[in-house]
C-alpha cells in the first residue's frame, strides 16, 4: 500500500513539474538559429581556437552570422569541411591556405654552444621571465618544450640531441598553440606550400652579424645575399634577420645557395642530383 | 626601544653576515669599464659621449629621457673606447658607454675632502633638483629613481631609512651604519627637508648592534629621527613589510606606499644623497660585499659602477672544482649572473659565490600540502594555489581574485617549502601575464 502510495505520489509531483517547466520552457524559450547546430556537427570539435574563435561552437555561430566565408577558415578541418559547411550553407567557400607550424631556429648544441647550466624549473616561460638563455644567443629555441607540452595533437615533440622541437606536419594542423607558447616567438605559422615544399629561414636573431655569428654557427647575419639574388621580392632583410614571405616565393631556392650560414631551410624537396663527374655535367644541361 | 616586526608570515634563514667585521676598502680601478644605460627601472638613459671623447669622474655620460628616468655619470676618468650594445648580467642586450681608464681625475667641482658639513644649506626644491642631477636611485635593490620618490603626490608623514638588510650574507649597508654613521644620518634630514615632515625612523634589524648604536648616537644630536631596533625576520626590508613594522599601517593592495604616508629610503641611498647634496658627487660608486658561504675570503669594497664582475671575482681566491652559482644581491631575491663580463650597477650590493653541494637545485616534489608556504607569505597570499593555477594555464581571471599581483617575490614560499616546488618562478611567470591583462584594460 505504501509503495503504491509513494509511486502515485512521485508520479502526480512529476507530472505536475513536467507541465510547469513546460510552459517555462515555452516563455522562455531562446530563438536560435538550427544551423549553428548542423554547422558545429560538420566541424571537428577539436576547440583548439585556431581559427581565432573560442571553441568550435562560437565559430559555428559566427559562420552562420557573418555574409560571407571570407576569412573564415578551420585549420583543423581545412578545405573538405570549410566546403562541406558552405554547401550546407549554400554558400561558396573561399579557398584557404592550410598552414604549418615551422621552427625557425636550427641551433643545436653543436653550432650553438651553451655558455650556462639552466637549473631552475623546466619550462620556457620560467627560464625566458629569469634570463637570455644557456647559450649567447638570445632569440633562438630554448630547448624546454613549452610548444610540445602545449600542442594538443601531440603533433610536437622535443629532440633530445639536438635539443629543438620536431612537428610533425602529418598531425600539425596550424592552430598556433605552439607558436604561442613559444616565449621566444620561434615557432611561425606559414603557408604549407606547393607538395609540402617550404623555404624559410631558420633563424630570428636580430643581433647584428658578428654578435650572431660568434654565438651560432647557422645563425641569420644579415648579410642579404638572399634578398639580392631572390627574383621575386620575396625576402626582406630587417633588423638583422631575413624573412622569406611565403605568399611571394616560388620555391626556387636560389637563396638556399647563397646563404653563407646556411640559415635558410629548404624541406620536402627531392634530393638534387649530385653530379659524379662534374666535368662532363656541363654537356648534359646544354643537351 | 622595543623591538617590533611585521605580523604576517616571514622566514628565518641562517645570518650568514661573514662579511660584517670587513672594512670598506677601495676597489682598484679597472684596466676597462663598461657602464649601463639601464641602470634605473624606468626609461634607460641616452648616451652624451661619442667614441674618442675624453671623460672626468663625475661627468655625465648619460642623461634622463623621461619622469621616470635617471642621468647616468662617468665613474672614470679615460676616453671613451666605444657606445655600444653590450650583454647585462642576464645576457640581455643593454646599450652601454664603454671606457678605458687612465689615471683618476674628478671634476673639479666635486668635493673630496673628508669632512662632513652637517648643516642644512638648501631648500627642498634645491634638493630634489640635486638628487636627480645626481642620477640618484634606490639602492634598495629595485633603482627607482630617488627624485620620483622624494616629491610624492600626497603629503608625506614621515620618512624611513631602511638599515634592515635581512638578506643572508649581505653586508655592505651594515658596514656603511658603522662607518659613515654621520653621513647617513645627514642624507637622511636632507631628505626629510625634502619631503617637508620632520620625523624620521631608521629601521636597523637586532643583529646589527654597532650599526644600531653608532647610528643612535649620530641621530641623538637631531629632534625627529630615531633608531627602531627591530626583530630579525625575512623579508623585513621589503618596503611594505617595514612600514608595517614600525608604524603599524599596511599599505593597500595595489597601492602605494606613500597612501601610509611614509617614504621609504635604503641607508646606501641617504648616504649617496648626502654625497650629492654636500659633496656635488654623483652615484658613481656603492659598497659591495664579496661574500659565499664556503669562501675564505669576505670582503667590503668601494665599487666604482661599471666594474667588470670578472674582475671582482679574481679577488675571491681559489674556487673548488665543479659548478659555481654565482649572485649578484642576496641569496633570496638577486639575480644569477649568466655573464661574467657584465658589470655593476648603481644598485648592484654584492657578489655571492656559492659552491659544491649548495650549487644544484633539489628535485621537486609533490605538494604535500602542509601549508607552510602560506604561513610564510608576508602578503597573505596562498603561494600553493598561485602554483597550481599557474601551471594549468589561462587561469588568470582566478589568479587575480588570489591577489597575484600583491607578490613581492621575496621567495619566502619557495625557501619553506619541504617538497623543493618551484613556487616563485611559476607565480612570477603567473604576474606577468595577470599584470599584462590589467594594464591593457581601460582606466577608469
Amino acid at each position: 500500500m505504501i509503495i503504491l502510495f509513494t509511486v502515485t505520489c512521485l508520479f502526480a509531483l512529476g507530472l505536475v513539474f513536467s507541465v510547469i517547466l513546460y510552459f517555462v520552457a515555452q516563455k522562455f524559450k531562446v530563438e536560435e538559429d538550427p544551423r549553428i547546430e548542423q554547422v558545429e556537427k560538420l566541424l571537428p570539435g577539436a576547440n583548439c581556437g585556431g581559427c581565432g574563435n573560442a571553441g568550435c561552437r562560437a565559430f559555428a555561430e559566427r559562420i552562420v552570422s557573418a555574409e560571407s566565408m571570407e576569412g573564415l577558415f578551420c585549420p583543423v578541418g581545412g578545405n573538405e569541411v570549410m566546403n562541406q559547411i558552405a554547401e550546407a550553407l549554400g554558400r561558396t567557400a573561399v579557398e584557404g591556405d592550410a598552414k604549418v607550424a615551422v621552427v625557425r631556429c636550427s641551433g643545436s648544441p653543436d653550432c650553438r654552444k651553451r655558455t650556462s647550466v639552466y637549473d631552475g624549473y623546466a619550462s620556457c616561460k620560467v627560464m625566458a621571465s629569469l634570463y637570455k638563455g644557456d647559450t649567447d644567443c638570445s632569440y633562438g629555441c630554448l630547448g624546454l618544450g613549452d610548444c610540445a607540452s602545449a600542442c594538443e595533437f601531440g603533433g610536437v615533440t622535443m629532440d633530445p640531441v639536438r635539443r629543438l622541437p620536431i612537428i610533425n606536419t602529418d598531425i600539425c594542423v596550424g592552430c598556433g598553440g605552439c607558436a604561442e607558447a613559444c616565449p621566444k616567438g620561434v615557432i611561425e605559422l606559414r603557408s604549407r606550400g606547393l607538395k609540402e615544399r617550404r623555404v624559410y629561414v631558420s633563424c630570428v636573431n636580430r643581433d647584428k652579424g658578428a654578435v650572431t655569428r660568434k654565438a651560432c654557427t647557422v645563425g641569420c647575419i644579415g648579410c642579404g645575399k638572399c634578398a639580392k639574388v631572390c627574383p621575386f621580392e620575396a625576402i626582406k632583410v630587417e633588423g638583422n634577420v631575413a624573412y622569406i614571405d611565403f605568399t611571394k616565393c616560388r620555391l626556387c631556392r636560389k637563396c638556399v645557395d647563397e646563404c653563407p650560414t646556411h640559415a635558410i631551410a629548404a624541406v620536402n624537396f627531392p634530393p638534387r642530383p649530385v653530379p659524379e663527374k662534374p666535368v662532363e655535367q656541363p654537356k648534359e644541361e646544354e643537351q | 626601544m622595543k623591538s617590533s616586526t611585521f605580523p604576517i608570515g616571514g622566514i628565518h634563514p641562517h645570518e650568514w653576515k661573514f662579511a660584517a667585521e670587513s672594512p670598506i676598502e677601495d676597489f682598484p680601478l679597472p684596466e676597462e669599464a663598461a657602464v649601463s644605460m639601464a641602470q634605473h627601472l624606468g626609461a634607460p638613459a641616452e648616451p652624451v659621449v661619442a667614441k674618442g671623447d675624453k671623460v672626468l669622474v663625475g661627468q655625465v655620460i648619460g642623461r634622463a629621457t623621461s619622469f621616470v628616468s635617471a642621468p647616468v655619470h662617468s665613474p672614470f676618468s679615460g676616453t671613451v673606447k666605444a657606445v655600444e650594445p653590450r650583454a647585462d648580467i642576464a645576457g640581455n642586450m643593454v646599450m652601454h658607454v664603454v671606457i678605458t681608464v687612465e689615471g683618476d681625475e674628478w671634476l673639479p667641482e666635486i668635493d673630496r675632502t673628508p669632512d662632513v658639513p652637517m648643516e642644512v644649506r638648501f631648500s627642498a626644491e634645491e634638493i630634489i633638483a640635486k638628487i636627480k642631477d645626481a642620477g640618484i636611485v634606490g639602492l634598495g635593490g629595485a633603482a627607482f629613481p630617488t627624485h620620483i620618490k622624494l616629491s610624492p603626490q600626497k603629503k608625506a608623514e614621515c620618512l624611513i631609512i631602511n638599515g634592515t638588510e635581512c638578506e643572508p650574507c649581505l653586508s655592505s649597508d651594515d658596514r656603511i651604519m658603522r662607518e659613515y654613521p654621520r653621513q647617513i644620518i645627514m642624507g637622511a634630514r636632507l631628505m626629510m627637508r625634502a619631503l617637508g615632515t620632520d620625523t624620521c625612523y631608521i629601521g636597523i634589524e637586532e643583529n646589527k648592534p654597532e650599526a644600531i648604536r653608532a647610528l643612535g648616537d649620530a641621530a641623538a644630536y637631531w629632534p625627529g629621527l630615531q633608531v627602531v631596533v627591530l626583530r630579525k625576520k625575512y623579508p623585513q626590508g621589503g618596503e611594505k613589510q617595514l612600514i608595517d613594522a614600525i608604524i603599524h599601517r599596511r599599505v593597500p593592495s595595489l597601492g602605494l606606499p606613500i597612501d601610509t604616508g611614509a617614504v621609504v629610503q635604503n641607508v646606501g641611498t641617504a648616504l649617496a644623497v648626502y654625497e650629492a647634496v654636500q659633496k656635488n658627487k654623483p652615484l658613481i660608486d656603492n659598497v659591495f660585499t664579496l661574500t659565499g658561504p664556503t669562501l675564505e675570503v669576505h670582503r667590503n669594497f668601494r665599487v666604482r659602477v661599471g666594474t667588470p664582475y670578472s674582475k671582482i671575482l679574481a679577488f675571491a681566491g681559489n674556487l673548488p672544482d665543479g659548478p659555481c652559482k654565482l649572485i649578484s644581491g642576496g641569496p633570496l631575491m638577486g639575480k644569477a649572473i649568466a655573464n661574467i663580463e657584465a658589470t655593476t650597477l648603481k644598485a648592484s650590493s654584492s657578489l655571492l659565490i656559492i659552491t659544491g653541494d649548495m650549487v644544484p637545485r633539489n628535485q621537486e616534489m609533490t605538494c604535500i600540502r602542509c601549508g607552510k608556504c602560506v604561513e610564510a607569505c608576508p602578503m597573505g597570499l596562498e603561494p600553493y594555489l598561485l602554483n597550481r593555477l599557474c601551471r594549468a594555464g589561462g587561469r588568470q581571471d582566478e589568479l587575480e581574485k588570489e591577489r597575484i599581483y600583491d607578490c613581492i617575490e621575496c621567495g619566502c614560499c619557495q625557501f619553506t617549502c619541504p617538497s623543493y616546488i618551484p613556487l616563485l618562478d611559476m607565480i612570477r611567470t603567473g604576474t606577468a601575464e595577470v599584470m599584462k591583462i590589467m594594464r591593457s584594460r581601460p582606466k577608469k
